[in-house]
């Protein structure tokens, strides 16, 4: 398993780590036992995020992925920032490992959870279990599932 | 940039002596060691030569000496030669939650084909209970398979205890030692183990070779299929060049056994020591005392441990982790689930494994760059509130 120099770049060198003062909006995805969890939380000024930080615990994917979507979204209106995908994010980054596509690529999905936090007029924190310990086996994840990105 | 190799239960590096034993076999001394010409009693010498060493090593006799390709081939030869050549012993088979992939999926396979198969919970340090065994054990238990010493979390396993439980029953007993044959005193009689696998690249040898012991008396099929290689038990032409590696490996771990535990214990200690001052929440997994000399294995709450290799990576320092991420499956280690881990906690594993040529120095490196690391993740982490 090879990790792309920019996995390595924001993982050894994450961008935007911490919480912010007085979030807007805090969304948070996975689960601690897949061993993977993104928190992410920001701030919105004039529909847009004026600032944004994350943690996570997880792998280098897991740190590179939270780390790339708070740099993409950062400055961005909320409706160009709810464009972005896991896929997104995967891409700006020139690819994940495979078995890293499925499990360690939920950033996106923190961000949404954000987002929707703050559309329902709060910072309360919206935490959802999602990622491949989810509920019950999921078939696709147990095979690590495989999405090859364009080069 | 520092390269600190702390990882010697992967695999460990030839030793330059071994290799000068070993280029011969390759140039001047290439004959196949069943060929009946000069060349060919040449590679046959030297294979025999290296059974002698390796068999001193085990306190076996050359006989019983089985040459294979590794550790996960006489684990498979072991298991499944002696379960199909001896079904009128029983078709039940006892190993452990704790075994290496090469047992467990070899097992599991058995297990598939129709045989019995029990697997047996361990206690928190990662032991097979003696008493565990005796209760799974049945009339129509053939074979009871538990490791010497365990690769992830370094427990040593009650052998002796095991096998004379095992005998009670009748059935036999294999052990998978490739974790502990020239780490520790590994002797095949004082053990009372009937197989036994072991590896040349645990101990300083090159890798693509290791050894089955088969106790004068049992009986066994052939594992593969072809000429009369190994005594009819391992077909194919013998790896000469591997084999006299192995050989050399054998005899110059002999000779290190007495001197190098004691150094590799205290290097443990001093890290262990060194970590528990340095970082908390942390948690030593295995057994405290009867672990592999030189090996340390612990959890880091709250942080993951592909995270924690590749920093240290960065730093020069090369380990190991029992992390989903670095499995290569989703899930932990199947070893720290079994001693009854968390997933959560299991995720932080780290497994450091130093060998003859690590030293204080490099302990104490490792302690300066390891603290900040599981800092930095920690203070990166939202569990680590």
């Amino acid at each position: 398993m090879q990790y792309s120099e920019k996995v390595m770049d924001h993982f050894m060198n994450p961008r935007n780590v911490g919480k912010v003062d007085n979030p807007s909006g805090v969304g948070e995805v996975g689960n601690p036992t897949c061993g993977d969890i993104m928190h992410i939380e920001i701030v919105v000024k004039d529909d847009k995020i004026e600032d944004i930080k994350f943690q996570t615990f997880g792998c280098a994917a897991a740190i590179a992925t939270s780390s790339m979507v708070t740099e993409i979204v950062k400055g961005k209106t909320l409706e160009e920032a709810e464009k972005i995908t896991n896929r997104t994010v995967a891409e700006a980054l020139d690819g994940l490992p495979p078995v890293k596509m499925h499990c360690s690529n939920l950033a996106a999905d923190a961000l949404h959870e954000a987002i929707k936090s703050y559309r329902q007029g709060g910072a309360a924190s919206a935490s959802i279990e999602k990622g491949c310990c989810q509920t019950g086996p999921d078939s696709s994840c147990e095979k690590g599932m495989e999405i090859h990105l364009p080069k | 940039m520092k390269s600190i190799y702390m990882d010697h239960s992967a695999t460990t590096p030839v030793d330059p002596e071994v290799l000068n034993a070993m280029i011969p076999y390759y140039t001047d001394m290439f004959g196949n060691s069943s060929s009946i010409h000069s060349q060919g009693q040449k590679a046959h010498r030297a294979v025999e030569e290296s059974r002698e060493k390796v068999a001193a090593l085990l306190g076996a006799k050359p006989t019983e000496i089985i040459f294979t390709s590794g550790g996960t081939e006489a684990d498979n030869q072991a298991i499944i030669s002696y379960m199909t050549h001896n079904r009128t012993k029983g078709n039940h088979i006892i190993t452990s939650a704790i075994e290496h992939h090469a047992v467990l999926h070899t097992c599991e396979f058995m297990a598939k084909q129709g045989f019995e198969l029990t697997v047996l919970p361990v206690n928190s340090y990662g032991e097979v209970e003696p008493d565990t065994l005796r209760q799974a054990i049945r009339p129509n238990t053939a074979l009871v398979s538990i490791m010497h010493g365990n690769n992830e979390i370094g427990t040593i396993e009650p052998i002796k205890e095991l096998a004379t439980i095992t005998h009670e029953s009748g059935a036999i007993f294999h052990t998978d030692a490739v974790q502990t044959v020239g780490k520790i005193p590994v002797d095949v009689n004082d053990l009372g183990v009937d197989l036994l696998s072991a590896s040349s690249h645990k101990l300083y040898g090159p890798k693509g070779v290791g050894c089955l012991y088969v106790r004068k008396g049992i009986r066994m099929g052939s594992f593969m299929h072809g000429g009369a290689h190994e005594r009819n038990l391992r077909a194919g032409t013998v790896n000469v060049p591997g084999v006299v590696g192995f050989g050399k490996a054998a005899a110059m771990a002999m000779e290190r056994l007495c001197s190098q535990e004691a150094p590799l214990a205290g290097l443990a200690k001093r890290l262990t020591d060194g970590i528990f001052a340095a970082i908390p929440n942390t948690r030593l997994t295995g057994h405290p005392d009867r672990r592999l000399p030189g090996s340390v294995s612990v959890c880091f709450d709250y942080v993951e441990g592909e995270s924690i290799l590749l920093m240290l990576d960065n730093y020069g320092i090369m380990a190991s982790s029992g992390s989903a991420c670095t499995s290569g499956s989703l899930d932990p280690s199947h070893v720290l689930l079994a001693i009854g881990l968390p997933h959560e906690t299991a995720h932080g594993s780290l497994r450091i494994t130093m060998g003859k040529d690590n030293t204080e120095e490099d302990v104490d490196y490792l302690l300066q760059v390891l603290p900040p690391i599981i800092k930095n993740l920690r203070a990166m982490s939202p569990l680590g509130k």
